[in-house]
């Protein structure tokens, strides 16, 4: 009898890069349901509006570079890239901030650079630093969060989306009525008109941890976060090399000047501190490859994001952080290989 | 999934081995022709000793070595030498290798040979050594490296530590499993011989954690003889467990350098059905002309051990084990993680075949259609060299032997974690045990170059030196003219 042949092994396990997609988008769940319940529907738009996007640019960069386009659809990592993009973005921002951000993010960031697994960069990451840097004035018209004592407007599903299509609030409100600054924004502003820490933190945005709202968004990140190291899906180095850096630079501060500084857990449950560290510094594809070199790659992360936070003029910095690291990557690659087996140590 | 990830690199791997260990080693029927490959064992092919038409006996010698590492070979019935030409080979994935056609004559007529049964205690190291490669011994977890060999180079001042590996890693290779379980005092027997031969002071079974029949038989054949320099060491059934340099890491807590042998560090490491192949030679005389096969998958309806003699057809073995199943689909020589798959089934038993899968497409998990590496790592945490095969796989394309060097390609023991684990479905280990021989033909054209360069440069300073000698020399003969001597 004659049978065909196959390279060995002759089993593998039953995994594919759509699973780790798909149970990445499912640990971000939470964060968007908490998104909701603080900041209204606007997410939800923001999402489809950035997947839409993310599918139709994918499918046209696959077409032009000649590569069958359904597996690479249904892997989902454009999806990934639009949700955290999304995240990132003020709830109410223009449609075509979203559109243009996921379009640079897929088109210039993944696809020129080669596609899936040859981007240097972390494609949200870059959309997210474009906007930023071509938009500053929309990315920062963020919306109160539910619950707070001064007032909160509530705007409905319809006039969510009228507002999100058409930049114009409806008549009845101002843009100067529903925005406010992030936390991280505000805490600064204030210290810097001179006010001291205990001052600033009275301000009804902020909670018992960190920004009000906010806070809560972290902890569900933290748990879907938390769910993706017990499915292994990503590993502790990075996450805790990030915060573990935040944290050490927040304490050293917060000791050297209480009055001037935020403290360690406010820095942890404030702006992208815990998104990033599970969800956007943990893309193994821009980031450093050895146990070794994933813990130096984070706690550069981290250090980055404090300092950019705390001294730099933008609102958050993670994602420059993780730009400027994930440049790094190669040089830390180089210097990170493992002993191999037999070899001295 | 079934795996889990471990510190120190491997799988934890569904076993598949209760199939073919229910019932007891029975023997394979006999065929009327037996097919011996001249190259079935590690080195240069056997030289034959017969011609065709000769009349042959069982246990007779039919190819001597070849000079260098090479192995005896023995008729494994009487009968009658019908041709030596090539046939198809399953060590050669099917290709044709010169072999030895022996016609059954069902009479099983030995072959006297006196000298066979000796009194080992009274041997030299090196008579041992020699008497060992006479029975045509060679390794039986697979490689079929001349054992007498291997045991030569390893002699040393205060002996080696022996290690008997009984660590059978592989999920559906169940052959050592039941040879412990059912031939506990052969194993013994041949682990005194063996200290013997090679001066040791110390024998360690290694043995799985899953595999409670063949400790207790073990330990009772260990009991009965009361030989103290015999223990048993139980490790984790992990895949690649039972590879020899992580069996040592593992058991010694050393490592075998990279570019050296077990020797090295003064440990001689040799399966447990080699341990049993040379009791059976000393103590009864028996050459290696059969050897036990798994025959398992869910391709074959009975699955089983047979004591199989060299050279049987594997379609033979087949049939013993009542044949194929409708859902047959791949036939496979070797365990289902590094077993090599074949074309057809009309191929000898060698020494090497320690198992034969008739694998269903319920045994085979198959790949999906590939996907670029997203660098997750998880084959860097189940490898068990330690490598980096995403950043291998990044320099294989376009191929960059300085950092492949690096990186270790040469270190990679295809062992078939990393693509088990591989989410983008890579075939990982196909592509570097393609991409190893041009690494190494490349480090060699770095090396010869550099050589040449160093003669080079060397040359250069030689003839520079000899120039400035003469010049000096020219100066000396020159200078009372021009300088007045104090």
């Amino acid at each position: 009898m004659t049978f065909p042949t196959a390279p060995a092994p002759h089993v593998v396990a039953h995994d594919s890069v759509g699973r780790v997609m798909r149970i990445v988008i499912y640990a971000l769940l939470p964060t968007v349901a908490l998104h909701v319940v603080f900041f209204g529907v606007g997410l939800l738009i923001q999402i489809a509006l950035g997947a839409a996007t993310a599918l139709i640019c994918e499918a046209v960069a696959l077409r032009l570079r000649h590569k069958p386009i359904e597996p690479f659809l249904k892997d989902g990592s454009a999806i990934v890239t639009a949700i955290l993009l999304a995240l990132c973005l003020p709830p109410l921002a223009p449609w075509w901030l979203v559109v243009s951000g996921t379009a640079f993010a897929i088109l210039l960031a993944k696809h020129l650079y080669g596609g899936l697994g040859a981007n240097p960069f972390n494609p949200a990451m870059v959309g997210y630093a474009v906007l930023l840097v071509s938009f500053p004035v929309q990315l920062l018209q963020w919306l109160p969060p539910a619950g707070m004592e001064i007032e909160h407007v509530k705007l409905s599903v319809g006039e969510t989306i009228q507002t999100i299509l058409t930049g114009s609030l409806p008549s009845r409100l101002t843009w100067d009525a529903v925005t406010s600054p992030t936390p991280l924004d505000a805490l600064r502003t204030s210290l810097k008109l001179g006010m001291t820490m205990v001052e600033a933190r009275a301000a009804p945005i902020f909670g018992t941890l960190g920004g009000r709202g906010w806070e809560w968004i972290n902890l569900a990140t933290l748990a879907g976060g938390l769910a993706l190291l017990v499915l292994r899906i990503i590993r502790w180095h990075i996450p805790v090399a990030m915060l573990g850096a935040i944290v050490l630079c927040a304490s050293l501060m917060y000791l050297v000047d209480p009055g001037t500084y935020a403290g360690p857990i406010f820095h942890l449950t404030s702006g992208a501190s815990l998104l990033g560290a599970f969800f956007i510094a943990t893309d193994p594809i821009s980031a450093a490859t050895s146990d070794r070199g994933r813990v130096i790659y984070g706690a550069g992360i981290g250090v980055l994001t404090y300092v950019i936070r705390t001294w730099g003029g933008y609102p958050d910095g993670v994602a420059f952080a993780v730009l400027l690291m994930n440049l790094s990557v190669p040089l830390i690659d180089r210097y990170t290989i493992p002993r191999i087996y037999g070899h001295a140590r | 999934m079934t795996t889990e990830e471990l510190v120190t690199g491997g799988l934890r791997l569904e076993a598949h081995k209760q199939r073919s260990t229910k019932a007891p080693i029975r023997a394979a029927s006999l065929t009327e022709r037996y097919v011996i490959p001249l190259d079935q064992h590690s080195g240069l092919p056997a030289v034959p000793l017969v011609k065709p038409s000769d009349r042959v006996r069982i246990w007779q010698p039919i190819a001597q070595p070849a000079p260098g590492i090479s192995a005896w070979l023995h008729s494994p019935v009487s009968g009658e030498v019908l041709a030596i030409e090539p046939r198809p080979a399953p060590h050669r994935l099917g290709a044709p290798t010169l072999s030895v056609v022996i016609a059954n004559d069902g009479r099983d007529e030995r072959f006297e040979n006196a000298a066979a049964i000796v009194s080992f205690e009274r041997l030299s190291p090196n008579e041992a050594c020699e008497h060992i490669a006479r029975g045509g011994i060679v390794g039986l977890g697979g490689a079929a490296f001349p054992t007498a060999s291997k045991l030569a180079s390893s002699l040393c001042e205060n002996g080696p530590k022996l290690l008997l590996n009984g660590a059978e890693c592989e999920p559906y290779i169940s052959c050592d499993e039941v040879l412990m379980r059912e031939r506990a005092e052969d194993i013994v027997f041949g682990a005194r011989a063996l200290l013997h031969a090679l001066c040791s002071p110390s024998c360690t079974i290694a043995i799985e954690d899953d595999v409670p029949d063949a400790h207790t038989a073990l330990r009772l054949a260990i009991d009965k003889v009361g030989d103290a320099r015999i223990r048993i060491k139980v490790v984790p059934a992990i895949y690649p467990a039972g590879g020899e340099r992580q069996l040592i890491a593992t058991v010694f807590d050393t490592e075998v350098p990279h570019d050296g042998l077990p020797a090295d560090i003064g440990v001689v490491c040799q399966n447990v059905g080699t341990a049993a192949a040379i009791a059976r030679w000393i103590r009864d005389g028996q050459p290696l002309v059969s050897r036990i096969v798994t025959v398992t998958g869910d391709g074959v309806r009975d699955a089983g051990n047979l004591e199989t003699r060299i050279g049987t057809p594997f379609s033979s073995l087949i049939a013993d084990c009542g044949g194929y199943t409708e859902r047959m689909s791949r036939l496979i020589m070797g365990g289902s993680m590094m077993g090599t798959s074949l074309p057809h089934d009309d191929l000898p038993v060698v020494k090497a075949t320690n198992c034969i899968v008739a694998a269903s497409s319920l045994d085979l998990q198959l790949r999906g259609a590939e996907m670029p590496c997203i660098r997750c790592g998880n084959c860097s945490q189940v490898c068990p060299a330690f490598l980096l095969p995403q950043q291998l796989h990044w320099y294989l394309q376009p191929f960059d032997s300085d950092q492949l060097d690096r990186h270790g390609l040469l270190d990679c023991i295809e062992c078939g974690c990393c693509d088990y684990v591989c989410p983008s479905q890579i075939p990982l280990v196909e592509r570097f045990r393609e991409a190893k021989p041009l690494l190494t033909r490349e480090l060699d054209a770095h090396l010869s170059a550099d050589a040449a360069r160093t003669r080079f440069l060397a040359r250069n300073e030689r003839l520079a030196r000899l120039e400035a000698e003469h010049r000096a020399k020219l100066a000396a003969k020159r200078r009372p003219k021009n300088e007045p001597s104090s």
